[in-house]
């Protein structure tokens, strides 16, 4: 069966956009609620694509980033809801319950944090790489339960969702559009990033470093950035996944969570930039089918995953197009 | 500080050491020979762990136990080889990723639905329970130095068997040109199921005995795995020598920290303060420990030069 | 005579108790091809890795129109006018023709941190690409994969990135390797019309190819210059002889 990517984009979009729709003029909020979770956690994957597919790096650690942006939600909403200050040193803040405010910290934290993960861990490469964003995602995790101040093992609970001007936040389905523009905008910046000189080196950096090198680049830095753009995409969906539930715990930081970005991008297809979209629909329609019969749906998520390893590289987007996607 | 608690815990964490020594002994082994990075290798932990705690509880016999979770984990080594693991030596480590993570879920919920979700309880025979009196007065639990006694013995077992056996030299001689070996008539495919087995059953070993101070569930393994990551991330893929090393290293560090750490920390902060944040930075200290090698040798300690 | 564009003084490198490179000082000038030749590991890949900034010498020096690069990277030198081409092709084979040689044009206005307009659609980065591509005749190959490339071709491609770096000095690891008869003969057409463009320092094991092209010639054996001088005086060199054809001859 072969299929135009363009078709299936398009179709994928259009189920994005109709589903919630429906859902509403029937009144299922849950079915509302399903769909914004398959896009946030769309706009993280979308974040991790930039380095597993274009730049080739595999980070089995993303599980960080979204976990500062739930941790950065979390901590300045639980200040602003107990009116207590949050001393951050240099200033000191009340917190805050305004959305763009948190996504503009939670990407700069996320951001910073990549920096420091990004140089450590980018002076290696493969198996060592791999295992270094495991690591760190681990680390965080442990720090997170042991943080007794924002609820440790247990999480943070925000009792109201955070506010976005003009919009009544509480409404599912305005919850939905604000997410969905979101992803709608990081796609769109991927596209143009991808097509970047920019990112034509980076996907060069992937194939050759040597052959960057000698075309007068830095591998390293090409990749560095690249990093630091995709924790903060990730980051930014942490706090939007924080915001859904209206609640944080080290759960986010989970090497889990880390390993599932992954499998949505793989199923998707790598290096392509619906593939995370696709993936997270598949995933969350599979959490629901497959865990509303079973208990035990992972052991089929797992073979599942299993035959699209050994069987189709291309992902699902490869299967009905019959193109494979970049090669990690 | 007294300094009979600073031993007492020097012992815990060589104790923690050599066990995350089985896992990393075998993880590095794999990766060395056949090129693969093996999430499921946790699984195999907790694979050891669940037959050893059914056999015991079945046959009042601890011993028995462990044979099983040895038996078991490595024909489930050999099985997942066979099966699925053997596809993945020329793919790349993304498709290992993937295809070992699939096993991670498909084992992990596997022993769910046959064990149920609550944890079982593996119970240490008289002969070695209890505690007994070093010499310097210290009391300390003979079962844990069981442990390390096993743990160093295995160790010791693993460098006769890679150093002074026929089986040995092939070994290496995969590690270091996979070619050669095919050349010299060496049949690579039952070498690999070996190796790989014959990881499984440390690995195994490792969940059963550290399964009876513990308390046996699902998912016990994969916070294991990743330490025996950073284990062999510090001591350079590949070598056992600096995979032993690591251990020791990790298991010290993990130990140590968390006890010493916040009392240090009390020097100089008020006591509430000085404990939690002294905990949280211990909770680190491994990570930032693996941070400083990396710094320091991209390749960990005894990892081949790039 | 002028001065040299590309120069080694006394170069050291050592492998455990092998020298590599022992004390090796050569040189480009404008408008040459200096062939460096000799037999295998006699150390050439050693010599040329340290010029283009891949290994660090033990001891000695690189200068680049005068200027000591011995401790930049490879990229800095690669940005100051050094450009190399790879024994093994070292291409992105996913991407186009095109998209090949715009990686180095990218590099070489410094273009990799523009992130939002099109890398195919930038009009300098283009034309630039593809007088590359034109000068190397790959101009009807714009859109095909680097992986369907003949042999030649990606030969001709990887001479092409190098000209996309408006190259000062060209330094060419055995272009001639593994190519046949045919394409051998394009290829020698094509190198000999660049020396005006950059001179270039070429590593060749095709001898053909070398007496053809090269102004003078460079013997290294088990990391040594034994001989420097035109093709007459190389072919005439007694120690050349005693070093390809044993004490004999």
């Amino acid at each position: 069966m072969i299929v135009n990517e363009r078709a299936i984009n398009a179709l994928v979009i259009a189920g994005l956009v109709g589903l919630p729709l429906w859902a509403l003029v029937m009144d299922e909020p849950f079915t509302i609620t399903l769909v914004t979770r398959a896009v946030i956690l769309a706009l993280a994957a979308a974040g991790l694509n930039i380095i597993l597919g274009f730049g080739g790096m595999v980070s089995f650690g993303h599980a960080v980033f979204f976990g500062i942006g739930g941790y950065t939600m979390g901590i300045l909403a639980y200040h602003a809801q107990t009116y207590t200050a949050l001393d951050l040193g240099a200033f000191t803040t009340g917190g805050t319950k305004s959305m763009p405010l948190i996504w503009l910290a939670a990407m700069g934290l996320s951001a910073i944090v990549a920096l420091f993960i990004g140089l450590l861990s980018l002076r290696t490469s493969g198996v060592y790489f791999i295992m270094i964003t495991l690591a760190f995602g681990q680390m965080f995790y442990y720090f997170a339960i042991s943080w007794a101040q924002y609820g440790g093992e247990d999480g943070l609970s925000i009792y109201v969702r955070n506010d976005f001007p003009g919009l009544n936040t509480l409404q599912p389905i305005q919850f939905f559009a604000i997410c969905f523009a979101l992803l709608c905008i990081v796609l769109f910046v991927k596209a143009r990033l991808t097509a970047s000189p920019f990112g034509l080196a980076l996907n060069a950096a992937r194939q050759s470093g040597a052959r960057v090198e000698t075309a007068g680049l830095s591998p390293l830095r090409l990749k560095l950035l690249a990093f630091v753009i995709s924790g903060a995409i990730t980051g930014l969906a942490g706090a939007l996944f924080a915001d859904l539930n209206r609640f944080v715990s080290p759960s986010m930081f989970s090497w889990q969570l880390s390993g599932e970005l992954i499998v949505l991008i793989i199923i998707g297809g790598v290096g392509r930039l619906m593939g995370p979209v696709i993936g997270a629909c598949v995933y969350v329609a599979l959490e629901h089918v497959l865990g509303g019969i079973t208990e035990f749906w992972h052991v089929y998520l797992g073979l599942i995953l299993l035959s699209i390893v050994l069987f189709a590289r291309g992902g699902l987007i490869g299967l009905l197009t019959g193109k494979e996607g970049a090669h990690v | 500080m007294p300094s009979l608690l600073i031993i007492e815990q020097i012992l815990n964490g060589l104790q923690f050491g050599v066990m995350l020594f089985l896992m990393a002994a075998g993880l590095t082994l794999i990766f060395g020979v056949m090129g693969l990075i093996n999430l499921a290798h946790g699984s195999l932990y907790m694979v050891g762990a669940f037959a050893a705690a059914a056999v015991a509880g079945a046959t009042g016999s601890f011993f028995l136990g462990l044979v099983a979770a040895l038996v078991a984990a490595a024909f489930a080594g050999a099985i997942v080889e066979i099966v699925v693991i053997r596809r993945l030596y020329k793919a790349a480590h993304l498709d290992q990723v993937l295809a070992t993570f699939a096993l991670i879920l498909i084992f992990s919920e596997g022993t769910r639905w046959v064990f149920g979700s609550f944890p079982l309880f593996l119970d240490i025979p008289d002969a070695i329970s209890g505690p007994v009196t070093l010499p310097g007065g210290i009391e300390y639990p003979l079962y844990r130095l069981v442990l390390i006694g096993i743990g160093l013995a295995v160790a010791v077992g693993l460098w006769a068997l890679i150093e002074r056996t026929r089986i040995g030299i092939q070994i290496r001689a995969g590690e270091n040109d996979r070619e050669m070996i095919a050349a010299l008539g060496i049949d690579i495919s039952k070498l690999y199921t070996l190796v790989f087995a014959l990881g499984a059953a440390l690995a195994g070993l490792a969940g059963a005995l550290v399964g009876a101070i513990q308390s046996v569930q699902v998912g016990m393994g994969e916070p294991v795995l990743i330490l025996a990551f950073v284990v062999i991330v510090i001591g350079g893929i590949g070598s056992i020598r600096g995979a032993f090393v690591g251990a020791l290293l990790v298991g010290l560090t993990d130990t140590l920290g968390g006890v010493f750490l916040p009392e240090l920390f009390k020097l100089f902060m008020e006591a509430g303060a000085a404990q939690r944040s002294g905990s949280a930075i211990a909770s680190m200290g491994i990570y930032i420990l693996m941070g400083l090698v990396l710094v320091w040798r991209p390749t960990g300690l005894f990892g081949a030069r790039a | 005579m002028s001065e040299p564009l590309l120069e080694t003084r006394t170069l050291v490198k050592s492998f455990g108790a092998l020298k590599a490179t022992d004390n090796v000082s050569i040189d480009l000038r404008p408008g040459e091809i200096h062939a460096v030749i000799g037999p295998n590991g006699a150390g050439k890949s050693t010599l040329i890795e340290q010029i283009c900034g891949g290994l660090v010498p033990d001891a000695g020096q690189v200068f680049l129109e005068g200027r000591d690069v011995s401790a930049w990277r490879t990229q800095a030198r690669a940005r100051a006018g050094l450009a190399r081409t790879f024994q093994i092709s070292a291409l992105c084979m996913e991407d186009s023709v095109l998209e090949n040689a715009l990686l180095g044009a990218i590099g070489a206005m410094g273009a990799s941190w523009r992130f939002w307009s099109g890398a195919l659609t930038r009009p300098e980065l283009r034309e630039r690409a593809e007088a590359a591509l034109e000068r190397v005749g790959l101009e009807d190959e714009h859109d095909t994969q680097c992986a369907s490339l003949s042999h030649g071709e990606r030969r001709q491609l990887e001479v092409g990135m190098a000209l996309t770096l408006a190259p000062r000095v060209l330094v060419m690891d055995e272009p001639m390797a593994g190519i046949g008869a045919g394409g051998s003969k394009k290829l020698t057409e094509l190198l000999d019309s660049l020396r005006e463009t950059a001179p270039i320092l070429l590593v060749e094991h095709d001898m053909d190819a070398v007496f053809a092209l090269a102004d003078r010639i460079s013997v290294l054996v088990y990391g040594k210059v034994i001989a420097t001088g035109s093709a007459q005086e190389i072919r005439t060199s007694r120690a050349v002889r005693e070093a390809y054809l044993g004490q004999e001859a």
